[in-house]
């Protein structure tokens, strides 16, 4: 039972890590049917400007609570500046074009900032300091659950509460939906879709960066390469989930995460992947949109 | 044009050539002098000594060369001088077979060589009938030594299954450590040094492989896989892999609290390893090959070949200088070229080479070559008993 327990929270700590990268992808789905191949990297950038900052700041001497904050603050910054300029980069000028252009441009956009970042940093693996605090209170239960899993936890479901309420209830949120449902109409009812696609991948982004400092902090270290291998997880996350849809981005990563942990527990680490993409092709036979996508009938 | 001066050439050389034999046999005086000597002592190289394999092949004959003229430079091993009989083998099975007959054909009393698994395995059979030991410098395939087909058979260099043998002989008589998990990368390199481990496991009785199971590189954690070490009851992991993954298992056992002691292979052996684990890279143990560059014997080695060839000595150079001591000590201590007294010379009497001091177990392994057992202390890697 304690073995089921451990495993549980494992898969759980390893869910979370999926969904704080799944949301920004499913998030940009969701408004412009565009799959960002690029956002695991923005992941691995935001990663690694935390780390600079982290640096820096260390020898400065401040203490763990603001560092973790200036780093973070200066990861979403970048990310989101990152995210803002690729888009008007790589999928502004292809807006018109075949849904396939900007995936490709996606996929070369994500390659281009893997090597920008290997060549420019390193290709090596680099330490990342830890950067979340050992917690008072979870002292008692430190056997169970380590603060950075916590912090993880915490934020995943701040993120994805946040989200929700953004795009039901503020302005903002109500232009993202009329962007999302049609946008040469919301052009004509006022609505600046550029403004709004904009502010898209900057959220997204963001998020991505508050993924990459703390997923870091607790894996303890990063490469170039981090961003491609977790993108394609929380981007299968997204799709068993449900793409488009923000609460199943969160259950998709969950089911990812307890589906991994649990094969690799009573089965074999082996065939982690197998039972992984085993589980995706059956849901998705089942229930083609995802286990909380809506199903819409294509547009004409 | 050009093939006309080089025809010209070809017919000059093969006259001057004839010539010199002519000379050499007519002159009664050389003659005599070759009679008077003892019998020389005929040792066969055979190797890659042209081909893109060429640079694991040549620096074993220099080796010999520089071992070979030195000794005739006094008056070779108990008055009777060294006489290299070198073939070429391309690395490639079908040559090599030639090559062996070829030197057989010479009457060799013993080879240095092949220099390729293959090419060694094809050309075992014909020194084993003709009774002639073979030591290789390179070959590293474990089967040649371990299949016990070869009793002519001898290394200098350390056989693949080295680092697991290694790994699991310090876990099971140095740590005494009954219950051990076996986890890998899945790769050629991590999987067979983990198979290899799990063999070597279940041959000691004491020791117990409670969990064995191959991980996914670069996922994003390694927490299940840790949970289920912990489950097993494992009192140590021996990894086969890299150190990337190596050092995220590391920290993910060290934060869950887990003392769990982990071994692992070269890959780890690794500075980065250390860079990135930091203090959770403490207590680790990996495997590595022997440090001998502060032999005296490797620096006189070194410092012969710089002599001789104007420059540092290309592959395996170490291990072919190791195996032609090996064979002059043996003949020294035998006083004989007989395959049976070389043969028991080479696994009962050590000898002081650049790769330490060795002799031969009963399958042809040097004992006393190759790998180290090194603990992570105080951030370096250092060499445990």
């Amino acid at each position: 039972m304690e073995y089921f327990l451990d495993l549980f929270l494992g898969g759980l700590t390893r869910g979370s890590i999926y969904a704080l990268i799944a949301l920004g992808y499913t998030m940009v789905y969701g408004i412009i049917e565009l799959i960002n191949f690029a956002h695991g990297e923005i992941y691995m950038i935001g990663a690694f400007i935390a780390l600079i900052v982290a640096s820096v700041l260390t020898m400065y001497g401040l203490n763990m609570i603001s560092i973790l904050l200036i780093a973070s603050i200066v990861a979403v910054i970048y990310a989101a500046a990152y995210g803002l300029t690729i888009e008007k980069i790589a999928y502004k000028p292809l807006r018109k074009a075949p849904r396939l252009s900007p995936l490709i441009s996606a996929i070369g956009m994500s390659i281009l900032l893997q090597n920008y970042v290997g060549i420019a940093q390193t290709k090596d693996f680099i330490p990342f300091p830890n950067l979340i605090p050992e917690f008072a209170f979870l002292a008692p239960y430190k056997d169970t659950i380590r603060s950075s899993e916590f912090m993880i936890l915490i934020t995943t479901a701040i993120v994805m509460v946040f989200l929700t309420l953004l795009i039901k209830f503020t302005k903002i949120g109500k232009a993202m939906r009329a962007t999302a449902q049609d946008k040469q109409m919301a052009m004509l009812v006022g609505i600046d879709i550029n403004r709004v696609i904009s502010f898209t991948f900057v959220l997204g982004s963001s998020t991505a960066a508050i993924g990459g400092v703390l997923i870091a902090s607790h894996i303890g270290q990063i490469n170039f390469y981090i961003g491609f291998i977790a993108g394609i997880k929380a981007f299968t996350a997204a799709v068993l989930g449900g793409i488009g849809s923000i609460p199943g981005a969160v259950l998709g990563s969950l089911v990812l995460g307890w589906t991994e942990s649990f094969a690799t527990g009573y089965i074999s680490s082996d065939y982690e992947d197998v039972f992984a993409f085993s589980l995706l092709v059956l849901i998705l036979i089942f229930k083609p949109e995802g286990l909380l996508g809506k199903s819409t009938t294509q547009k004409v | 044009m050009l093939r006309k001066k080089s025809f010209i050439l070809f017919v000059l050389i093969t006259v001057f050539t004839g010539l010199m034999f002519m000379g050499c046999s007519e002159d009664p005086a050389t003659e005599a002098v070759q009679k008077k000597e003892l019998e020389p002592i005929r040792i066969g190289i055979a190797g890659a000594h042209t081909g893109e394999l060429a640079s694991y092949g040549l620096p074993t004959v220099k080796a010999c060369e520089i071992i070979a003229n030195k000794l005739n430079a006094k008056c070779g091993i108990g008055g009777r001088k060294i006489e290299l009989v070198i073939e070429d083998d391309e690395c490639k099975p079908e040559k090599a077979t030639n090559a062996a007959s070829k030197l057989v054909g010479e009457g060799v009393h013993m080879v240095v060589g092949h220099i390729c698994s293959g090419a060694t395995k094809a050309a075992l059979g014909i020194y084993k009938s003709s009774n002639i030991p073979l030591m290789s410098p390179s070959a590293t395939n474990p089967p040649l030594t371990q299949s016990g087909d070869y009793p002519n058979f001898f290394r200098t260099i350390a056989s693949d299954d080295a680092q697991a043998r290694v790994e699991v002989e310090f876990a099971v008589k140095t740590l005494k450590l009954t219950k051990i998990a076996v986890i890998h990368d899945k790769g050629d390199y991590g999987k067979g040094l983990a198979e290899f481990a799990k063999f070597f496991l279940e041959n000691e009785p004491a020791a117990e492989v409670v969990l064995f199971e191959g991980i996914t590189p670069g996922a994003v954690d390694y927490s299940a896989i840790v949970q289920k070490i912990k489950h097993s009851g494992a009192e140590a992991v021996i990894y086969g892999g890299y150190h990337p993954e190596a050092s995220r298992i590391v920290m993910t056992m060290r934060k869950n609290n887990m003392k769990t002691i982990f071994i692992s292979d070269d890959g780890v052996k690794d500075d980065t390893f250390i860079k990135v684990a930091k203090e959770y890279a403490e207590g680790v143990y990996a495997t590595g090959p022997k440090d001998t560059s502060t032999n005296p014997l490797t620096i006189e080695a070194i410092e012969l070949h710089k002599q001789a060839y104007g420059k540092e000595p290309g592959a395996f150079f170490l291990n072919a200088y190791s195996a032609m001591l090996a064979y002059v000590n043996a003949i020294e201590k035998s006083c004989s070229t007989e395959y049976a007294d070389v043969t028991a010379a080479l696994r009962n009497e050590w000898v002081a080479t650049p790769l330490g001091i060795i002799k031969f177990d009963s399958r042809g392994d040097a004992i006393g070559v190759g790998f180290s057992m090194y603990q992570v202390q105080n951030g370096n890697y250092v060499e445990v008993e």
